[in-house]
């Protein structure tokens, strides 16, 4: 480390001047934008007064922006910290994966989500579960996506809190010897945060998801040239690597982690991989990051433009490799190995402080761009699919922004304190379950976009049996190390010893108990839910006309209608 | 009780979505199918096949998601034309 060092409350964690100053300098920066966000490409006559400008940024963002907030929402602390974490620590299986999941991610999703765009478009739909509701007739169904979106979310808004504490410690803010002083710099990030996400909405991710880019993208270029120049090339990193990966843990018996998978993982490599592709895009931050486009076709095309990022990730994931090479120590404050620290660490071991600033920057940016996101997707299907569908059935636009606007508060404040009360390595495992949880929503909306087939009550029950096999499953699954439940994700199909993504033997279920009950429900003849989707629906573009206004003088609870 | 069904596109002609359809189901179960890149050599550069190969995937799956991008959206405007055609030629956009 060069530059000026000033000593602070933890002796062997100094404070490095330069970064830290490129740091604030870059987060107040930023922070200027998200306000100043407010009044890009406003509607002068409604201002930010309802969901479609608040929580969509109008619904009109064109294929550049639409790239760049996908990025910023689909790229995150689980990119930046997490899997190169856990490519340090465990190798490929926890890790690697993280590269086929994002490749497979987008034909996935060029198949399924510009249905979705065309028919939420017609109807104004500003959430998945708007969309069930609208297809099936049945709110029990849409509060279940609802309630499972908001659930899922919060563990991965924690993971983005977990991303920019990982920054802050590494820069030598904090203090192990008492709480608040801890905790103090991530409170006022997130306040800051929670201000500008409250004033200018989805505009403030999509425009700062710009600057974070850029960021991102100099700093992976850079570490990816330099660093294995310096470490005398890709061999070295990988041999060493290979080796660290190899050793024996004593407290497992096992070797620490998995270098190239053997025949045993191939299941388990392949099934994190697509399952998590699966569940991505019905994560409602995704989803919300796809209704805000223009048009149809700029999905597709960001399909097809998306995987640049992806190289990203499988560079940034192979940093981890290069930690283990370069012996980076990741101690927390507490004194205690945190594998989350090792990339801001190994960026700030290797580069100039004023570059390592620039580099930490980027991660903790890119760690609030998509917890803005989140925020927002959760703070509308409470709006939406609780508050109106429940509470408020005569909701206005305007009451609709404003609920959103506390709701977004409220979702983020709950995620601060479930990472200052809560063990970190807890939030990365309750992300993964946050996977399990959502990918019981696939069956609903994506069987939907295509088939009228399935019955409510069906699908209700596809997702509960779903969401209790997969709860179940990742309960028993026990560290080795900590003996904590809820210790990965990784489970053996029931009555076999094939190890699978607990979240795909859940979906598995869900779909199997799906179909049969949707043969006995519509052989007893139980009355299905009013549909008010037609085919032409899906596929509708930008100058189609809406209905939105139709649906409202005929709302889905009219009387005498099957309201549930 | 709802606006009359107005149809937004014409009928379709399965080509074009039955062979992007192929190329899409290509660039998901290609890069699934570990057991065909679950091995250590030919290195690339000091880097294992098993993590360049996959690395390689990416911009050969934008390339197939772009391919199916152009003939799926050439497909669609084609029909657009189409029901616009028998609307009476609606002056649109």
């Amino acid at each position: 480390m060069s530059g000026a060092t000033v000593p602070l409350a933890v002796p062997d964690r100094p404070i490095s001047g330069v970064a830290l100053t490129i740091v604030i300098v870059l987060f107040v920066l930023v922070a200027a934008l998200g306000f100043v966000a407010a009044r890009w490409r406003r509607e002068e006559a409604t201002g930010l007064h309802s969901l479609d400008e608040w929580g969509l940024g109008g619904r009109g963002f064109g294929t550049w922006v639409t790239w760049f907030l996908l990025g910023g929402d689909l790229y995150t602390a689980y990119t930046f910290v997490a899997v190169p974490a856990a490519m340090w620590a465990t190798g490929a299986v926890s890790g690697f994966f993280a590269v086929p999941y994002t490749i497979v991610l987008y034909p996935i999703v060029f198949l399924l989500m510009s249905r979705l765009w065309s028919v939420s478009h017609r109807h104004g739909f500003v959430t998945p579960a708007d969309f069930v509701g609208g297809r099936y007739g049945s709110k029990a169904l849409s509060i279940a996506v609802a309630v499972t979106g908001i659930v899922a979310t919060m563990p991965y808004i924690a993971l983005q809190l977990v991303g920019i504490k990982a920054v802050l410690t590494v820069l030598g803010l904090g203090s192990a010897q008492n709480v608040l002083l801890t905790d103090l710099p991530l409170i006022i990030a997130f306040v800051v945060l929670a201000a500008y996400t409250y004033t200018s909405g989805l505009r403030a991710p999509a425009l700062i998801a710009v600057v974070k880019d850029l960021l991102i993208y100099l700093a992976v270029i850079v570490a990816v040239i330099y660093l294995p120049i310096k470490f005398g090339g890709w061999g070295n990193i990988f041999d060493s690597a290979e080796a660290k990966l190899a050793t024996v843990n004593p407290a497992t018996g096992k070797p620490a982690g998995v270098f190239i998978p053997g025949a045993g993982s191939y299941s388990a490599y392949w099934t994190l991989a697509l399952g998590s592709a699966l569940a991505l895009f019905m994560y409602p931050h995704s989803i919300t990051g796809v209704l805000a486009s223009k048009s149809r076709n700029t999905i597709r095309k960001n399909a097809a433009v998306l995987p640049l990022y992806s190289l990203m990730l499988g560079f940034l994931a192979l940093l981890g490799y290069a930690a283990i090479y370069a012996g980076t120590k990741p101690i927390d404050l507490n004194g205690a190995v945190n594998p989350q620290l090792v990339v801001p660490q190994l960026f700030l071991d290797h580069f100039p402080d004023w570059f390592a600033g620039i580099a930490l920057a980027a991660i903790a940016i890119g760690a609030l761009v998509p917890a803005a996101i989140m925020s927002i997707a959760a703070a509308n299907l409470f709006t939406r699919n609780i508050y109106r569908d429940l509470i408020r059935p005569d909701a206005k636009p305007r009451q609709e922004a404003h609920v959103s606007k506390i709701a977004s508060l409220v979702v983020k404040f709950g995620a601060l304190v479930f990472v200052i009360a809560m063990d970190q390595s807890a939030a990365i495992n309750m992300q993964l379950l946050g996977g399990i949880w959502i990918l019981q929503t696939f069956p609903a909306i994506v069987a939907g976009l295509y088939t009228r087939w399935f019955h409510r009550w069906a699908l209700f029950g596809g997702w509960a049996a779903g969401i209790v096999y997969g709860t179940v499953a990742a309960y028993t699954v026990v560290n080795p190390v900590t003996k904590a439940n809820f210790g990965g994700s990784i489970a053996a199909i029931p009555g076999t010893d094939i190890q699978v993504y607990i979240a795909v033997v859940a979906f598995a279920i869900n779909l199997v108990v799906a179909a049969v009950l949707s043969l006995v429900f519509h052989a007893m003849k139980l009355p299905d839910g009013k549909d008010i989707t037609r085919s032409s629906d899906y596929g509708a573009d930008e100058h189609d006309p809406k209905v939105a206004e139709i649906q409202r003088e005929y709302p889905l609870g009219e009387p005498g209608g099957p309201a549930f | 009780m709802f606006s009359p069904d107005v149809p937004t596109r014409g009928p379709a002609r399965s080509g074009p979505y039955v062979i992007a359809g192929i190329l899409l189901a290509l660039a998901i179960v290609v890069p699934l199918f570990v057991p065909a890149y679950s091995v250590d050599e030919p290195r690339l550069a000091g880097m294992p096949f098993f993590y360049w190969y996959q690395m390689a995937w990416i911009p050969v799956t934008a390339g197939l998601v772009g391919i199916s991008y152009w003939l799926v959206t050439k497909e669609d405007r084609r029909r657009r034309e189409a029901v616009r055609g028998m609307a009476g030629a609606k002056e649109e956009q």
